[in-house]
């Protein structure tokens, strides 16, 4: 897979889970998508360990795009790309941008063959 | 020869260490109602679970943690508060606890701890991308570190209570980061459950290590 990936990371499993089937609606197969929710136990919240599974689950040698909700599932996905392998790191990226419309947006762009900086870019520019 | 003549502090007992442990464990399980209760006030209500999951799993621990020096146990304690917790505390204590434990063996008096612990006060600003007098951790964190900066001799009774002072300057102030800062200008007076539980940590640390290290 040449197109960059995306990691959905919400407190909610169910959540990540809806807006990764919405992607799929509409880019179908072209952009691998991974949807990470709630925290080890199975509640609401995040968890680097399955945060890491997930960028790791969808990698791309373009690169990945990392979608979050709230404030612990931006410091999760932190403490995530800090673990991976130096190498890929600098290919791993948070988008600052709202998590359903910033994914979905940042997925089409991917699906088209757009670099990781385009599509966080695009991603980003949503709202502002 | 001793490898070690840079006249760092001897490493502590390990029975201290044991001791520093299981009662930050305590406390923090004591009180984890108390934090959810207050989580329930200004956040998602899940900070005292969070909290009490994250002690768990550094308790069950111990015996490998006592083993090791200083250092490497705020490191490990760092890294099992980062995959145990879930929530935002995870990556704040987490990151305070590895930065700490980064230059930690270069701690050999107050000045050179004031300069360690300044560190972890930055990487907290850094990770939570925040500062001081936005209602978090770091109105209990930085407050202390500039009282270690000052120079001024310091007892463990009155570091102590420096924390708890700092944790109460936090019921005014109005929240600008993390699910808080949702309520705008709801969040004032309330005590903010981050702060609280640095204070609770710091206290119980201060209590052992004054009565383990006269």
């Amino acid at each position: 897979m040449t197109n960059v990936s995306i990691v959905l990371v919400s407190h909610s499993a169910k959540l990540a889970e809806g807006i990764r089937e919405m992607i799929h609606q509409m880019v179908g197969d072209n952009v691998q998508v991974a949807a990470v929710g709630g925290n080890l136990v199975g509640d609401l919240g995040t968890d680097p360990k399955r945060i890491r599974g997930g960028i790791e689950e969808v990698w791309s040698d373009a690169g990945v795009a990392i979608l979050v909700d709230l404030g612990g599932a931006e410091m999760n996905s932190e403490m995530a790309i800090e673990a991976l392998e130096p190498r890929r790191r600098s290919k791993v990226v948070i988008c600052d941008a709202p998590i359903v419309e910033g994914a979905v947006v940042a997925a089409t762009e991917a699906s088209g063959g757009s670099s990781l900086a385009v599509v966080r870019a695009t991603a980003e520019a949503v709202g502002r | 020869m001793s490898q070690h003549s840079d006249a760092s502090f001897p490493d502590l007992s390990a029975a201290i260490k044991r001791r520093l442990i299981e009662h930050v464990c305590e406390t923090i399980e004591e009180h984890a109602e108390e934090l959810t209760r207050l989580d329930k006030a200004v956040g998602d209500g899940d900070h005292g679970i969070n909290m009490s999951r994250g002690v768990r799993a550094i308790s069950a621990e111990t015996e490998q943690l006592v083993q090791l020096e200083t250092p490497r146990i705020l490191q490990r304690v760092g890294m099992i508060l980062v995959m145990n917790i879930g929530g935002a505390a995870g990556p704040i204590f987490g990151t305070f606890f590895m930065t700490l434990a980064k230059d930690f063996r270069t701690a050999r008096d107050q000045a050179s701890l004031a300069q360690i612990f300044e560190a972890g006060v930055e990487s907290v600003c850094a990770r939570g991308k925040s500062r001081p007098g936005q209602k978090t951790v770091i109105d209990v964190l930085a407050p202390l570190s500039g009282l270690l900066l000052s120079g001024k001799p310091l007892s463990l009774a009155a570091f102590s209570e420096a924390a708890s002072a700092a944790a109460e300057a936090t019921i005014p102030l109005q929240a600008q980061r993390g699910r808080a800062s949702f309520l705008g200008a709801r969040s004032i007076g309330h005590l903010d459950p981050g702060a609280r539980s640095a204070e609770l940590m710091i206290k119980a640390v201060c209590s052992v290590l004054a009565k383990e290290c006269k």
